[in-house]
């Protein structure tokens, strides 16, 4: 036994245990632990990033292909974006709690049973955000007869990024966004100027 | 050392998780409720109403939303209540009609996951950085006796260079 006071370890040499958890990026050791930390916070921040992303995305715009939807109708028909293709389809966002939805409804239905002999052209209406008891009162009242239904999960107008309501996009037969409207229709006239140069057109 | 530093820190998680499940679940249980033979009151409806955001007037819980809109979805939920659905049916029936994004409190499932393992891993990770860094802090090792010698001798040779460098001019 002597009493020579043993000198104290150094703080910066590591026993191999310890450098084995170690690894060499860059030149730089970065331990297991410190490595993990990092990683999950950069897929935190890329997560956040595509979130942002996402939310800054416009509506759909005019020329692209617009994204597909099923439409499930308060009478129980569904009825899907893609088996309508050949046609010219009208997407009309509404709401029974929108006033300024109702300044075009009976715009909207008389439209409707003009083109709906002809067949080339569909109507459809999204219940955006509605009560279906209120919502049955209001196409009741404005008798509307094109198939409508609830916009369930608001699954569509996420797809097509709406920013309120009323909103009517105009698809042309191939599928793509050829015109919008972010705002009631003002006249039977208005609409029939943006569905019958679509007709015009051969696929 | 390394087994204190550890234990330590186990403590500290299973702290910091008993602490958030001690506020977080009272929540679930005081919402029970039992619908009164009359119909349901505004408070009844209310309760329900509070936990649900409508997607038209975000950041406004739905028993204070004054559109009517939300006027629309408490009469919805007062419907629901007087037919005799219970609150999770009622929140479950507004998720399939609208969406997860009427809830006050997203689901926990997917992605909705990380809204609630991030902020007790930030709080736990922070903690023990605050630990680590306080302990480094605390530890700074004492100057030894041989050590302060050595560096009396150092100052004593940079002094006699010194010196010596003055005297040549």
């Amino acid at each position: 036994m002597s009493d020579t006071p043993t000198p104290p370890e150094p703080e910066n040499v590591e026993s191999p245990e310890k450098s084995k958890r170690k690894v060499a990026i860059f030149g730089r050791n970065f331990s297991v632990g410190a490595l993990a930390a990092w990683i999950g916070l950069f897929a935190l921040l890329a997560l956040l990033a595509v979130g942002m992303l996402r939310n800054q995305e416009g509506p759909v715009t005019v020329g692209e292909t617009v994204p597909d939807f099923t439409l499930t109708t308060f009478e129980g028909e569904q009825i899907s974006l893609a088996d309508l293709k050949d046609k010219v389809v009208v997407l009309n966002f509404w709401a029974s709690w929108c006033k300024p939805c109702e300044e075009e409804a009976a715009d909207l239905e008389t439209a409707w049973r003009i083109y709906e002999p002809g067949g080339e052209v569909v109507f459809l209406g999204v219940d955006y955000v509605d009560t279906e008891t209120e919502a049955q009162i209001y196409l009741e009242k404005f008798d509307i007869t094109y198939p409508n239904g609830p916009d369930l999960r608001t699954k569509i107008s996420q797809a097509f990024r709406i920013r309120g309501v009323p909103e009517t996009y105009i698809i042309d037969k191939n599928g793509k966004l050829a015109a919008f409207k972010i705002s009631p229709f003002l006249s039977l006239a208005e609409i029939q100027g943006m569905i019958d140069p679509l007709l015009a057109v051969q696929n | 050392m390394m087994i204190n530093r550890r234990s330590f820190f186990i403590i500290y998680v299973i702290l910091v998780l008993i602490s958030l499940t001690g506020i977080l679940l009272p929540l679930d249980g005081a919402l029970a409720q039992e619908i009164s033979p009359s119909g349901p009151t505004d408070d009844e409806v209310n309760a329900i109403a509070k936990q649900l955001y409508c997607p038209v007037c975000e950041n406004i819980p739905l028993d204070v939303c004054p559109t009517q809109a939300c006027t629309q979805w408490r009469e919805l939920i007062r419907e629901k209540l007087t037919e005799g659905w219970k609150e999770d049916e009622i929140k479950n029936y507004f998720v399939a009609q609208y969406g997860d994004r009427v809830l006050a409190a997203p689901p926990a499932r997917g992605l909705n996951w990380l809204v609630y393992i991030i902020p007790p891993l930030a709080i736990v990770g922070g903690g023990y950085i605050l630990y680590r860094a306080l302990k480094a802090w605390k530890q700074v090792p004492p100057v030894s006796e041989e050590e302060s010698q050595s560096f009396a001798e150092q100052d004593d040779e940079y002094a006699a260079r010194i010196e010596e460098e003055l005297r040549r001019r």
